[in-house]
């Protein structure tokens, strides 16, 4: 199986440098922001590595894993670190966030699909700095493809794929007849989430993604990265956003409560000052 | 083209709760726009459900009413809604798991932008800029949406649900849009649903929410809790990742956004991710037993005690005042 997997270098927002919006409001000062995979997208890749292996092996590749990033020369670092933590390729997509949203992301993957030919895409869910959550939905229609979204397990058929979906109140499974797209969400890396049809249905993954070892570290340089330049032979079609952001808010601050010394004070407050029991 | 197209959901025949919220963002957006909303209500047997959205003020009803529509599948969903979406302004649902999983792809099929989860509208100017929270709730973006059609999910609990009332809107029956090719590739297999006799998450006026340190004992010592108030349970990510809590009560960035009269946080830490889920509820309690816990950063009431004594001793307080 191939497998594409689309990941996003992203300014952390857990971290104790705190997100800034400048007193002008014109955009998100990241700076002092540790700059790292998206979380969801490290998620993605585990799960194509999975998809890809038998799990006892995990160094000999059932088919190929490339990786693809929109971003500007420092985004490389995240792709070497997915090389070598077992993806076989990158691409970097060369481009800048201010160039880009949902829709132009998922148009110009849709060029390299039609180029790549993979059998699935993979991805994370959302990238949480935008938090927005549409480039997986947006890529299946552009491509017509089905698609599996919020995905918590994964498991290879025939031709296809069984995807157990987190949605409100349990769980939705489908299957999507290859090749499809696949959002990924957090339990997706749970040790019994994903089973290539090469995998032992009693096999079980470490919890979590899997870390890159030195010589791995040191044989990823030398696996290939290329460089594409954004309407070259990856377009977005014009190349026109669809969501254009004019302003940035800090969020209201919260005033700091007290507290209480003991459980009855508790209910006691909770009753007569805040007048919700 | 002022109007607006909500996107109902239903769940066995049934309304669901998260469409009034999407409801009160088109009486504002229809409002400043000059034009008038429409809801959309699609599935299989939905009947109920039309009645129901009648009642919600909307200029007309459309249902989309067939055998091929029983299971939600957002590739044979799609191609209805964008072409009954095409003649509106705007396309608007809520941004629960069906409304974030439809919503972009009707967008793409539109060749329209979309704007996630905004947790408000501004009007100015009768234009509609949209308010949106990014970094996990660390900063609002205000964007706009230059397509002719514009699509929209609105975050649940930062929108009222709209009340029912007035007389009953016309309700007019719509034909289905052909789906082929990615509907023909995807199979609806199951739904398994966890039972749960507590209110919605998203719509409680108290939520209990618990975390890693609740161990196997989370049911044990948080039903009474919830009990007592009638609450929600909620749980945050390390809670659901252990199997404490079911998947689906996560409370944060990437699982529901809560904003209840009453947030209990138990045993959780207050990671950026949690508090991006429930920074909006009105009054929050913290129970820790580690004074410097970040939860107490944003907590009105915060408890320094272990939660296995706390929490026994707060449900006799509660009954107490209650008797
Ligand atoms: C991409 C991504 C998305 C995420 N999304 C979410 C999300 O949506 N929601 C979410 O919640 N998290 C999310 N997280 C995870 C988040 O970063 C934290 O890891 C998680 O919230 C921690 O859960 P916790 O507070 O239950 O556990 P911990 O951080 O382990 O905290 C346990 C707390 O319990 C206290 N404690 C222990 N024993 C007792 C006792 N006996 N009595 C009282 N207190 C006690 C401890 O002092 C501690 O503060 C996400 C993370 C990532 C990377
Ligand atoms: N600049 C980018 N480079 C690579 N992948 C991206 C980029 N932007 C979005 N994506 C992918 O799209 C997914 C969903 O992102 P979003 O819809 O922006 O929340 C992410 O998890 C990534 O896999």
């Amino acid at each position: 199986m191939k497998i594409l997997v689309s990941l996003k270098r992203v300014a952390d927002p857990d971290n104790a440098n705190k997100v800034k919006i400048p007193p002008s409001g014109d955009r998100i000062d990241t700076t002092g922001l540790e700059w790292k995979p998206n979380p969801f997208d490290e998620y993605a890749l585990e799960a194509a590595l999975r998809l890809t292996e038998n799990g006892q092996t995990p160094k000999v590749r059932a088919g190929e894993v490339v990786v693809v990033t929109f971003g500007a020369k420092e985004a490389e670092t995240t792709l070497r670190a997915a090389l070598a933590t077992g993806a076989d390729r990158a691409i970097r997509v060369d481009s800048t966030d201010d160039k880009l949203d949902g829709s132009t992301v998922a148009l110009a993957l849709k060029t390299l699909v039609e180029r790549e030919k993979p059998d699935v895409v993979v991805m994370g869910k959302q990238a949480v700095d935008g938090d927005s959550n549409q480039v997986g939905q947006m890529l299946a229609e552009y491509l017509d493809w089905p698609m599996a979204t919020f995905a918590a397990t994964i498991k290879e058929e025939a031709g296809a794929l069984l995807v157990g979906r987190e949605v409100d109140g349990g769980v939705a499974t489908l299957r999507v007849k290859l090749p499809a797209v696949v959002t990924v969400d957090l339990r997706i890396v749970a040790p019994t989430s994903v089973y290539s049809t090469k995998t032992a249905a009693t096999f079980k993954y470490n919890d979590g993604v899997r870390f890159a070892a030195l010589p791995a570290i040191m044989a990823a340089k030398k696996k290939p990265l290329v460089e594409v330049k954004l309407g070259e032979r990856v377009s977005a079609e014009s190349g026109a956003l669809k969501i254009t952001y004019s302003g940035f808010q800090a969020p209201p601050a919260r005033k700091a409560g007290i507290k209480v010394k003991d459980v009855a004070e508790l209910v006691q407050r909770l009753k007569t000052e805040a007048k919700v029991l | 083209m002022a109007d607006i197209l909500v996107v109902a959901e239903a769940a066995e025949g049934k309304l669901k709760k998260t469409t009034h919220s999407a409801v009160t963002f088109a009486q504002t957006a229809a409002k400043a726009l000059g034009g008038s909303y429409s809801i959309l209500v699609i599935g299989s047997g939905v009947g109920e459900a039309a009645t129901e959205a009648a009642s919600l003020g909307a200029a007309k009803v459309l249902v989309a009413d067939d055998a091929s529509l029983e299971h939600y599948l957002a590739e044979s969903y799609a191609p209805t809604v964008a072409d009954l979406g095409k003649s509106f302004a705007v396309v608007v649902g809520t941004a629960s798991a069906f409304g974030k999983d439809l919503l972009p792809r009707v967008a793409a099929r539109l060749g329209a932008g979309y704007a996630s989860d905004i947790s408000d509208v501004l009007t100015e100017g009768g234009k509609l800029t949209y308010k949106r929270p990014m970094f996990a709730g660390n900063a609002y973006g205000l964007c706009t949406i230059p397509t002719a059609v514009q699509v929209v999910s609105v975050r649940q609990s930062a929108f009222q649900p709209a009340e029912p009332g007035g007389s009953a809107a016309p309700v007019e029956k719509v034909s289905v849009s052909a789906a082929a090719g990615a509907a023909a590739r995807v199979e609806f297999v199951s739904l398994d649903q966890v039972k749960n006799e507590r209110p919605e998450l998203a719509e409680a006026r108290v939520v209990v929410s618990g975390g890693r340190a609740l161990k196997e004992r989370f049911k044990e010592v948080l039903d009474p809790l919830a009990d007592s108030l009638n609450a929600a349970m909620g749980a945050s990510r390390a809670a659901c990742d252990a199997g404490y809590a079911a998947s689906d009560l996560q409370v944060g960035q990437t699982g529901k956004v809560v904003a209840p009269q009453l947030y209990f946080a138990v045993g959780i830490s207050g990671a950026i991710q949690h508090l991006a889920g429930m920074k909006g509820s009105k009054v929050i309690v913290a129970i820790n037993k580690d004074a410097e816990a970040p939860i107490f950063q944003v907590a009105d009431y915060g408890l320094v005690a272990d939660l296995f004594t706390a929490v026994p001793e707060l449900v006799k307080g509660i009954q107490a005042t209650k008797s």
